[in-house]
Parts: C-alpha cells; sequence; structure tokens
C-alpha cells in the first residue's frame, strides 16, 4: 500500500481510538458519580489514545517509508549475476533506472537483456511484499498502541500528566528539527567534501589558480584533468559583492538616516515599507532584470565610451545585488540608529551642532558597531546570493579585478555543477559539495561575528 | 569689544559654511533614497513593458477545409493513414488562398513558416474527437510562428530584432489589416503547461507545482514552528542545550539557500531515495528552510502575550500545557500566522536550493499529485529568460508578473492579518 494512503489510514485510526477512549472514560467514570471522580478529563484519556495509536505509527511508516527504497534497490543489485554487477555508483543508477522503467512498463523488455528483466521483475515483487509488510506492521502497531490506551483508561490515572508530557516533548522535537537539520547539513556536505578531498588535495583545493572541473569520462581521454582551485572563484565572488556593497552601503545607510533623523513620520511610514519591497522581490527576478537590461545596457554604454564590456559582467550582477541587499543595510541601520538614546541627541543639538553634525560625530559613531554587524549580515547575503549570478556572471572562472569582464562566483558553479543528472562519484560533482562546506563556513562566520557585534552592542544602552 | 565682534564674524561666516554642508547631507539623504525608489521603479517598468505583450497571443484565423484527398486521408478508421496523413496541407491552401501573390513554390514554403509548430496536431485533435467534420469548413484558430508573433507585437519596437524577410513582412501587414492575423487574449497562457513552442507554452503548470510544493512546506514547517517557538518560549529550561537550539536557529535563518537544496540533494534523494524533482522533495527543502522565520517569529508573538493572562490562568488551577494551548498560543496566533505567511512568500519565491533537487526538468504535463514530476514559478521564469527564442522573454515577464501578483496579495494578507488581528496590551 503506497504510503500517502496509509497517512489518512493512520488518522482515521487515531480518531477511532479517540472516541473509542472517550466513550469508555465516560463509561468508567458513570458508576462512579460522574466524570469529576476521574483523576482526568475524559478528553485527556481520549488525547492519550490517540498519540499512542497515531505516533509509534507515523515513526515507523517515515523510517520505512525512507528506506523502503534504498533497501529493496540493494537487493536487487546484488540479485544480478556477479558478471554483470556495476563498477561504479553512476553504473548503478544507470542499471537501476533501466530497472525500475522495465517494471514500470515504459521500457519494452524485448531489447534488454535477462538479467535485467529477471531483477525487475523481482523489483515488483519485492515492492509489492515491503509495500504489503509495511501496511500490515503500520496499522498493528497502531491498534496494539490504541488497546494499550484503552485498557489504561481507569479513574486512578492521570492522562493529563501523560499528554501533556508527551505534547512537551513532540514540541522539543520540533525544537531540536533546527539542530537536526544544521547537523544534517555539515553531515552531508562534509562526507561529501572528505570524499573529494580523497581525490584532490585540499590545498591544491584551497590554492589553486585555475578552475575548470571537468573530469575525463574515458580513462584515456586527453586534456580533462581537471583543475578545482577555488582562487578565481572566490575572487569572482569578492568581486561582486563588494561592488553590491558599494552600491548597498551609501544607499541604505543614507536613506536610513534620512529616514530615521530628518523624514516626516507620514513619509517614514510610507517610504519604509516601499524600501523593503526590494527585499521581498524574488531573486530570480533580479537576476531576469540583470540579465537581460542591465548587463547589456552596461555593454552598450562601456561600447559608447569606447571600452568592452562582457555581455556578461560582474558589474550587472553586482549593482542589481547591490539593489537587492540596500533594505538589510537600511533597516538594521535605521534599527540602531533609533535606538541611540534621545538625550545625545538632545545634549549634541544643546550646544549647537547642527543635526548633520550631530548625526556624524555623536550619533554615527555611537551606531557604528550594529551598522557594521548589518554590513556584515548584508556581505553574507550578497556571498551567498545565487540567481542572479547565475544569471548575469557567467561561468568563466577568471582570475580578474575588472569588473567589466565576466567572473563566476562560488555559488553559480554549485549550481550548473549540480544541476542535470549527474554520476555521484566523480570528483566533478563532489567538488561542488566542497564549495558548498566552505560557503556555509564563510557565511557561517560572517553571521556569527555580526550577531556578536549586533548584540554587544544593543547591550549599551539597555 | 572688537575682538569678540569678530569672533561673531568667525561665526557668521562659518555657519554659513555649516547650513550649506547640512543641506548637502540633506539632500544626499534624499538622493539615497530617490536612487533605491528608482531601482524599484525601473524593475517594475522594465519588466511590464517587457512582460505586458506576454498575456497577448497572435493568432492566424482560416477558413479550413478539411478535404479528405488533400490530406490523404480517405479512411478515417485506418490507422496507417491516420499516421501518415498529412494535417498540415489544408492549412497551407488556406493560408494561400489568402495571399495569392505568393505563388511560387519557395513562396509558398515561406508563407507556411508563418504557423506554428503544432498547427498540424490541431487539426489532428479536432478530427480525432469529431470525425465527422471531414471534408467539411471549419473556422479554426492557429498560433502564429513566434517570428510572426514578434514581427506583430512589435514592428516598431528597434529593440526586438524581426526575422521576417521584408516581403515576409507585407504579406504580414496584409494579412493583419484583413483581419487574419489578430492578436487576443493568452489563455494559453493559464491553461497549459510549459512547451518547446513559445506560443504554446503556459503557466499552468508551474502554478500547480508551486502550490503542491507550498502545501508541503506550510503543512511541515507552520505546525513544526510553532511547536518550537512554544517549547522554546515556554518550557525550555535556560540551560547550554537551550542556548546551542537558539544559537542554531539564528545562524540557520542566515545560512544561504543554496545550502539547502546541498542537503535535500544528499539526504532526501541521495540518502533516502526520493525522487527527483517532486513537489514532495522540494516542499522539504524550503521547510526547512523557512522554519528559522516562523520559529523566530512566533516566538516573538508569544513574548508579546502579557505575563497577566499566563498568571490569570495559573490562579484559576490551569496547568503550564493549558495555560499555553488555551491561552498564549490563541493570543499569539495573528502574529504567527503573520510571521508565516512572510515566510511562505519567501518560500514562494525562492529558486536556488530547487534547482539542485531537479526541479529544473522540462515538464509539460500539469502535475497531479505530490509525487508527479513538478516545476514551480521562479524555476519556470529562469528556464524561460534563459532560453534563446524571444517570444520566451516575455513570456518570462509576464510569469514575473503573475508571481509578483503573488507575492503582493500574501504580504497585503500579512499586513492586514497584523492591522486586523493584531491587539495591544
Amino acid at each position: 500500500m503506497q504510503t500517502a494512503n496509509l497517512l489518512p489510514l493512520v488518522l482515521v485510526l487515531a480518531v477511532v481510538a479517540y472516541s473509542l477512549a472517550y466513550m469508555r472514560s465516560r463509561a468508567v467514570a458513570a458508576p462512579l458519580g460522574g466524570i469529576r471522580n476521574l483523576k482526568a478529563l475524559p478528553f485527556y484519556y481520549a488525547a492519550r489514545a490517540a498519540l499512542w495509536c497515531a505516533i509509534p505509527a507515523l515513526v515507523v511508516l517515515a523510517v520505512w517509508a525512507g528506506f523502503e527504497d534504498k533497501v529493496i534497490q540493494g537487493i536487487v543489485i546484488a540479485s544480478l549475476p556477479p558478471d554483470t554487477w556495476p563498477e561504479s555508483a553512476g553504473q548503478a543508477s544507470l542499471i537501476l533506472s533501466q530497472i525500475s522503467n522495465v517494471a514500470a512498463g515504459s521500457l519494452n523488455p524485448e531489447f534488454l537483456p535477462k538479467h535485467i528483466t529477471g531483477a525487475a521483475s523481482l523489483l515488483e515483487a519485492m515492492q509489492d511484499k515491503s509495500g504489503n509488510f509495511k501496511a500490515i506492521l503500520v496499522v498493528l502497531i497502531a491498534v496494539l498502541g490504541a488497546t494499550f490506551a484503552w485498557t489504561r483508561v481507569a479513574p486512578h490515572i492521570n492522562a493529563r500528566k501523560n499528554v501533556e508530557t508527551t505534547l512537551r516533548r513532540i514540541f522539543f522535537a520540533c525544537a531540536a528539527l533546527a539542530v537536526l537539520t544544521t547537523a544534517g547539513i555539515v553531515f552531508s556536505v562534509f562526507l561529501e567534501t572528505m570524499r573529494f578531498f580523497d581525490r584532490v588535495p585540499i590545498t591544491e583545493f584551497l590554492f589553486g589558480t585555475s578552475w575548470s572541473p571537468q573530469t575525463a569520462i574515458r580513462i584515456d581521454q586527453i586534456g580533462s584533468e581537471g583543475a578545482f582551485g577555488v582562487i578565481p572563484l572566490f575572487t569572482g565572488t569578492l568581486l561582486i559583492s563588494a561592488i553590491a556593497l558599494l552600491v548597498a552601503v551609501p544607499v541604505g545607510l543614507l536613506s536610513a538616516i534620512y529616514l530615521a533623523e530628518y523624514a516626516s513620520k507620514r513619509m517614514r511610514s510610507t517610504i519604509k515599507p516601499v524600501l523593503e519591497m526590494l527585499a521581498g522581490i524574488p531573486t530570480v527576478v533580479y537576476g531576469f532584470f540583470a540579465a537581460l537590461t542591465v548587463a547589456p545596457f552596461i555593454r552598450e554604454l562601456a561600447a559608447t565610451v569606447g571600452m568592452e564590456a562582457s555581455s556578461q559582467s560582474a558589474l550587472a550582477a553586482g549593482l542589481v545585488m547591490g539593489i537587492m541587499i540596500v533594505p538589510f543595510v537600511s533597516s538594521l541601520s535605521d534599527d540602531v540608529i533609533s535606538a541611540v538614546p534621545q538625550t545625545m541627541r538632545d545634549g549634541s543639538l544643546a550646544l549647537g551642532a547642527t543635526q548633520s553634525e550631530t548625526m556624524k560625530k555623536v550619533i554615527f559613531p555611537a551606531a557604528l558597531p550594529g551598522i557594521i554587524g548589518g554590513i556584515l549580515l548584508a556581505a553574507s547575503r550578497a556571498i551567498g546570493e545565487t540567481m542572479i549570478v547565475v544569471m548575469a556572471a557567467g561561468l568563466a572562472a577568471n582570475l580578474t579585478a575588472n569588473p567589466l569582464d565576466s567572473v563566476t562566483t562560488v555559488t553559480v558553479q554549485i549550481a550548473t555543477l549540480l544541476v542535470g543528472d549527474q554520476e555521484f562519484d566523480s570528483a566533478k560533482t563532489l567538488s561542488a559539495f566542497a564549495l558548498g562546506m566552505l560557503l556555509f563556513i564563510v557565511t557561517l562566520l560572517l553571521n556569527v561575528v555580526a550577531l556578536k557585534i549586533v548584540r554587544k552592542y544593543r547591550e549599551q544602552y539597555d | 569689544m572688537t575682538d569678540q565682534r569678530s569672533q561673531a564674524e568667525i561665526v557668521r561666516k562659518s555657519l554659513k559654511r555649516r547650513y550649506r554642508k547640512e543641506r548637502r547631507f540633506r539632500l544626499y539623504g534624499i538622493l539615497a533614497i530617490f536612487i533605491a525608489l528608482a531601482s524599484l521603479f525601473i524593475l517594475f517598468a522594465d519588466i511590464i513593458s517587457k512582460g505586458h505583450t506576454g498575456f497577448v497571443k497572435t493568432t492566424i484565423t482560416l477558413d479550413v477545409s478539411l478535404d479528405s484527398g488533400l490530406m490523404y486521408l480517405d479512411d478515417p478508421t485506418d490507422k496507417d493513414q491516420w499516421s501518415n496523413a498529412d494535417f498540415k496541407a489544408p492549412i497551407l491552401v488556406a493560408l494561400q488562398a489568402q495571399v495569392p501573390e505568393a505563388a511560387g513554390a519557395a513562396e509558398k514554403r515561406e508563407l507556411g513558416r508563418f504557423l506554428g509548430t503544432f498547427a498540424d496536431s490541431e487539426i489532428r485533435n479536432l478530427l480525432t474527437k469529431n470525425p465527422g467534420l471531414l471534408n467539411t469548413t471549419q473556422t479554426i484558430e492557429f498560433p502564429t510562428h513566434d517570428r510572426v508573433s514578434v514581427y506583430v507585437k512589435h514592428a516598431d519596437n528597434p529593440r526586438y530584432s524581426i526575422k521576417l524577410s521584408e516581403q515576409q513582412q507585407r504579406w504580414v501587414d496584409e494579412l493583419v489589416q484583413k483581419g487574419i492575423i489578430d492578436t487576443s487574449f493568452n489563455d494559453v497562457l493559464f491553461s497549459r503547461g510549459d512547451s518547446r513552442e513559445p506560443a504554446n507554452a503556459g503557466v499552468l503548470g508551474a502554478i500547480v507545482g508551486s502550490l503542491l510544493t507550498m502545501l508541503v512546506t506550510l503543512a511541515i514547517s507552520f505546525p513544526v514552528g510553532i511547536a518550537a517557538a512554544v517549547y522554546l518560549e515556554e518550557f525550555a529550561p535556560q540551560n547550554k542545550l537551550t542556548d546551542f537550539i537558539e544559537v542554531n536557529i539564528n545562524n540557520l535563518a542566515a545560512v544561504p539557500s543554496i545550502i539547502f537544496g546541498l542537503l535535500g540533494l544528499a539526504v532526501f534523494i541521495n540518502l533516502f531515495g526520493m525522487p527527483r524533482s517532486v513537489p514532495v522533495v522540494g516542499g522539504l527543502v524550503l521547510a526547512l528552510m523557512t522554519l528559522p522565520t516562523i520559529i523566530i517569529s512566533s516566538r516573538a508573538a508569544i513574548k508579546s502575550v502579557p505575563p497577566s493572562i499566563r498568571e490569570a490562568a495559573e490562579g484559576v488551577g490551569a496547568s503550564k500545557m493549558q495555560v499555553v494551548l488555551h491561552h498564549v498560543v490563541p493570543l499569539a496566533m495573528p502574529g504567527m500566522l503573520t510571521g508565516s505567511i512572510i515566510g511562505m512568500a519567501q518560500a514562494l519565491g525562492e529558486t536556488a536550493p530547487l534547482l539542485l533537487i531537479g526541479m529544473v526538468a522540462f515538464i509539460v504535463d500539469v502535475p497531479d499529485g505530490l509525487f508527479s514530476s513538478a516545476t514551480v514559478l521562479p524555476v519556470q521564469i529562469y528556464l524561460w529568460a534563459s532560453s534563446s527564442e524571444q517570444g520566451f522573454v516575455e513570456l518570462a515577464s509576464a510569469a514575473i508578473m503573475v508571481l509578483l501578483t503573488f507575492m503582493i496579495i500574501m504580504n497585503a494578507l500579512a499586513i492586514w492579518l497584523r492591522k486586523r488581528l493584531e491587539r495591544r496590551w
């Protein structure tokens, strides 16, 4: 039976368990003189039965469904005659897709070797068996759980406490999911990265100055050694981020200052949400704008002053990315500027300073740590941004500081290496995970530093 | 005395300079706001100017005589004849009748290039449904070829390169005057999935894919996010573990989205063997990505519920869990909802992680379930934007307008909810 059908079935069972336990608790209470003689309200007995019914069954279902395909595939591969065993993971996935296509009936078995069709029927049989077994097991566990809870509907048992403890544990599990996600990121990306460093030395990755992730498909192939030096990607990323920050920091900071210090309340309340719209626009829209409007415009502009610009320039991507991160800079700066106590402003103004002098000499220095924190957050945003650079920055790994050239970034390479079909043990695809690890570490460091600075600063006036 | 006067003189002089500086500083601020607003305006104007034609389709309306001899289809029940029949011939004849000056074989062939690639399959579909129409004359609307469409829509716009010869341009002008080539609202855009041909491509598949993906994202991130926020805010003991969880959530909120794509690829697809490019995996990845946003905003909402409410409930004997579930969460719900809607709007516009889990596949069919191959709106925009045909650029802009409309609706809903339900204690 399909997982998609089992899920509602378990829920129905839980509802049944709920109503049965509810009725039983009332029946138990009746001879004692009403529900006030129970330790808990009937609702809690019923809820406990529903939880006992659903949770173990759902856990088993999730684990089974998660690993079902993997296990079956392993068994099917192992059942192939030894001389046809796949040599690499890529080959294995090819054979598997052949087998499953035959099993699904989308590939004519007549043209395929016998072991494939044999494996296909085995696959079908295994899937059937696994599906039936899963359904029986899940229903059995649900019924057992419900029965157990049903037998424990008794006046002296405090079901409320049980239910509350369970709920609390569920809440804790939900909070722990965040940690699990981080752990998942670190472990999955880290493991693949380690596999990558088995093939390519870490020193070459970190200090190599050439990036061309083409690896040989055949062993005797010439000229596709593959070079995995991350330096050109990093300079490209830094170049684009620097351009973005050159746009975003002055624009964001000055507009934050104006909105915080000069603008009337009404102006502020209309302009601020409009500025924040910039942050809400999907990045693919910015990418579209950068690739199809800004980049051609820059190329024509450069041509009129006699310079040559690539059709996918770092400048186009950087400018548009800068516009995108204006709201990050402006709203964080706005927060810290507004947090500077009014007394400091009043004091400065009372000494005869103009508003701009107050701003520059008093408030800005006071707010500086917070502003720097905001800029660091914006920088980490710029480094991790993908779609704008994928669409507008190009793929050529040039080691250049010329903003009119085409450069490539870490995120662009991750995306291009992993889009489409790929085999999972080549250095080419594994390198994407190494890049991801690098990106994760760099942005994590930036974020931690930024959050520390912002938090430390905030404590000063509290 | 003279000394003092000169001091006043100095002050007066410097005052002028200082006021000038003040004015300049103010001007910079206004300039910065102007630049930001202007870029927003240019962005919208650019997309609308590029995309408004995407909502219009160009069609050729012809009286086609479905002559069986012309199509080599004497016997509609014969399968062989069906597969060999020439469904394009009657359209070409009808088109040539409209442009009598196209007499030579080469000219006729050029005329045939006005039609979209799938014009003949329209006739085939028509005849498959009603074989009785054979040997009758029908008025049928065909989508034109991309080149004709670009010419009709953008003849006076030098930004578009017109790919028709001058003779073809004359013919098209003639047909437009006769009302045979015409433009109308592009219903195809909202009734079909992707296609290789701009005239047959629509966003319905992507919209349905987006909805299914969002459904999964919402179903996971909303309950889990609220539960996590409740735990951290109400039950968590002040210890190292809780601190660790908190720091983690703050960091996750700032992890680049493409990293979540790597996670999805490594864990859901490679480890669990889930299929690629399906809404379930996309929704799971986006749920993990949205979770921190929802947790952070839900915590803020819970924090804003005043302690007096809790104390009152505790005072009449409610347990901690009852206080939370019966009083705190319902009161904090508006704030949680607004945070979740904003998080969902972000997830709706997210592209990068979905590229990695294979949602960039070319998918023509409208997805019919959580486990069928699908693409989502932003990815569809990305695919069309990187396509070389001009017709796809205006479709991409049109799809951007559809996407932005959804986002604006969601954000407006969040603002409305906040205004409507927010309460001050």
